[in-house]
């Protein structure tokens, strides 16, 4: 009963919600257009820095989807934590999930066949685990092992496949259709491992201490990023976001074809 | 556009510094101008700030039912950030240099070198900054000094009345840089008719004297690429590919201070390319100005009149078209025609001398609450407005040897001087 009154009540709200944005389209522009003073027909020049972006549309939705998410859900808790957790804390959790994420770096420099940077991950790993306890410090860096930030979308640009489309997922942010499949394995083979090893298996509160791992990575990671979405005011924030992330992405990744 | 600017510049350009300057008693070290512009002052050469300061987002509503278009949608009043002390204390308000907004990194680094030295703070966008000119400006109309300078007052005004209950102000103070130095002498003389502030002291760091001046030779830069500015987008791509290929090839872990500082040792870009970058930078911003203002008026200018865009619809054509203009363009096109609509018989002479410094000469030299800092190679300046500060402010004028525009700003001895012009035992 309650649940089909729920129901009612959803739909109601969707149909408005659709009529009134119908209005808001119908009622605009009664106008006739006029061309403008300058178009891009006058210019004989390159196009810069664009980036293949046939899923524009979806895009700057998913881009203001997160916007909005930041706003009202992300940020606040990001605050919150920041507020009442103390900055050598911060440090210490960031410098732990920072050394998880060297699994993934060192399972994707096996899969690139690059030799030296495995070692040195590996052996970052196991230094930071032990001598810098579970990540907390990172002495590894000041016994001159580097760190070599790796990923399954860096990967497959090593052999060679291209960015694909530009992609806004929603929560992560600006990505590429070969970097969310890259995402997607990543996250599988952590899942995988994490579930092999089952720390807390034995704890009988498994479920709610995964959950809450997830959730302070989540919160971390997004307090290490000061990025805030439409901070610059700019009103090409989308573009200039798009190509600077495209562009990094592509300058890092090396093609193993091109050596 | 602070960080993604940033970025692109970080991104773009690096220069071989020509080791150490003349041995001045001037400790801030690029000779060159546009390298100083470029690099900003190097991390050890600035004074220890706090990372993080507690500051509150302002957001105001300067001009009460005002209707925003759909596509900026994100913008909620104009955003100024303010810092501020438990006890009574002089406050600065801080005005951003073009098209910058009101957290650019330069404004931070000022707002804490006030903050940590005891003062109050409230930064304020620049008026040729979208949020601006969206939420702030009347006409949305940028450009205009007189009426820039009126809009700022109330956005001034309408901070102040936000947090008014909140602290204890000793006085009030303005300061300004780049096109917000100049901004900030027309914003005092105003306050001298309206008296809500009675600015005890104003400070213009690397103003321009003139403001077709300075864009000119800003615009100028552009004339060192191939085929000048027309062809910017060639020139874009060409750097961009130096840039990737010179990582694709040089043994880089990643995009990182090893990188670029190998970019400048090696000198990837020559003089005139860096100069056609700074220009490109600045086109950049000018275009989120240009399309700000087109889509607020229904002018016609680049957006097609009465066009409605929606809040996905793609508007890069936009940014292609509003970025190869000049500021020059917008000038003879754009910003004159609409004030000469409202002021019939003004002339271009007229009307690019109400954009400078000496049409309010007589109010500047009748008071010396002013001080100016700027660079003896600051580029937006000739030789002739160096010598007209000087003239009109005389020991005022602090001019450095170098710092090229605003490169010197982050420097200590500089933020040092620009604390202690405003404290108030002096």
């Amino acid at each position: 009963m309650i649940v089909m009154r729920a129901l009612v009540i959803v739909t109601v709200i969707l149909l408005l919600a659709l009529l009134v944005s119908g209005c808001a389209t119908t009622n605009s522009s009664t106008l006739a257009e006029v061309p403008a003073m300058h178009s891009i027909a006058e210019f004989k020049d390159q196009r810069f820095a664009d980036v293949s972006d046939p899923w524009e549309g979806f895009n700057r939705n998913m881009y203001r989807f997160n916007y909005y998410f930041d706003k009202y859900i992300f940020i606040p808790v990001v605050t919150g934590y920041e507020f009442v957790t103390p900055t050598f804390v911060q440090k210490r959790i960031s410098g732990v999930y920072s050394n998880l994420g060297e699994v993934t770096n060192f399972t994707n420099s096996l899969f690139q066949l690059k030799g030296t940077e495995s070692v040195t991950t590996l052996g970052r790993f196991v230094t930071n685990s032990t001598i810098g306890l579970a990540g907390m410090f990172d002495p590894a860096t000041s016994f001159g092992l580097e760190r070599h930030d790796q990923d399954f979308g860096k990967t497959l640009g090593y052999w060679g496949a291209g960015s694909g489309h530009y992609l806004v997922l929603p929560v992560f942010g600006p990505s590429s259709l070969r970097d969310a499949g890259g995402l997607a394995v990543d996250s599988a083979i952590k899942y995988g491992i994490y579930t092999a090893i089952d720390p807390f298996g034995s704890s009988g509160n498994s479920l709610a201490i995964d959950a809450g791992i997830t959730v302070l990575g989540g919160v971390d990671a997004r307090h290490q990023q000061s990025f805030r979405y439409f901070e610059s005011g700019n009103p090409f924030e989308y573009y200039l976001v798009r190509f600077i992330h495209h562009e990094k992405r592509s300058i890092e990744i090396n093609p193993q074809v091109t050596k | 556009m602070k960080q993604l600017i940033l970025s692109l510049i970080v991104l773009f350009i690096m220069l071989p510094l020509t080791t150490v300057a003349a041995d001045d008693g001037y400790g801030y070290p690029i000779p060159g101008s546009y390298e100083a512009t470029i690099i900003g002052t190097p991390v050890t050469l600035m004074p220890e700030l706090p990372a993080y300061i507690t500051t509150r987002q302002l957001v105001l509503d300067v001009n009460p039912g005002r209707k925003r278009p759909p596509i900026f949608f994100y913008d909620e009043g104009l955003r100024c950030t303010f810092a501020y002390q438990e006890k009574k204390a002089p406050l600065v308000f801080l005005i951003a240099g073009a098209g910058s907004g009101d957290r650019s990194v330069k404004l931070m680094t000022m707002m804490k070198a006030f903050y940590v030295a005891g003062f109050h703070v409230i930064t304020v966008p620049s008026p040729s900054h979208a949020n601006f000119i969206i939420s702030a400006s009347r006409s949305s109309v940028p450009g205009d000094l007189a009426e820039d300078a009126a809009d700022l007052y109330r956005a001034m005004e309408s901070a102040w009345k936000q947090v008014a209950g909140d602290i204890e102000v000793s006085s009030f103070n303005l300061c300004g840089y780049s096109l917000g130095g100049t901004q900030a002498a027309f914003v005092a003389r105003l306050d001298e008719e309206r008296k809500v502030f009675n600015f005890r002291k104003v400070l213009m760091i690397n103003p321009a004297v003139s403001l077709f001046s300075s864009a000119t030779r800003i615009e100028d830069l552009m004339k060192q690429i191939p085929g000048g500015a027309k062809k910017q987008g060639i020139f874009f791509n060409k750097m961009l590919s130096k840039f990737s290929q010179y990582y694709r090839y040089g043994n880089f872990v990643a995009i990182n201070d090893e990188f670029l500082y190998s970019i400048y040792t090696e000198k990837l870009f020559s003089l005139e390319e860096t100069a056609g970058l700074i220009g490109l930078t600045y086109r950049i911003n000018l275009a989120g100005m240009i399309f700000a203002s087109d889509v607020m008026t229904n002018s016609g200018y680049v957006v097609p009149k009465n066009r409605n865009l929606k809040t996905t619809d793609s508007i890069f054509d936009y940014f292609l078209v509003s970025s190869h203009l000049s500021f020059i363009d917008y000038f003879n096109e754009y910003l004159f025609p609409y004030f000469q609509k409202q002021r019939p018989g003004l002339t271009k002479q007229q009307y690019i001398h109400s954009l400078s410094l000496k049409s309010i000469e007589g109010y500047l030299t009748s008071t010396t609450k002013f001080a100016v800092m700027t660079n003896e190679n600051d580029f937006i300046l000739t030789g002739e407005d160096l010598d007209y500060l000087r003239q009109i402010f005389g020991e005022r004028a602090r001019i450095y040897p170098r710092g090229g525009h605003l490169g010197n700003l982050e420097y200590k001895e500089n933020l040092a001087s620009m604390v202690s012009f405003f404290e108030e035992t002096k």
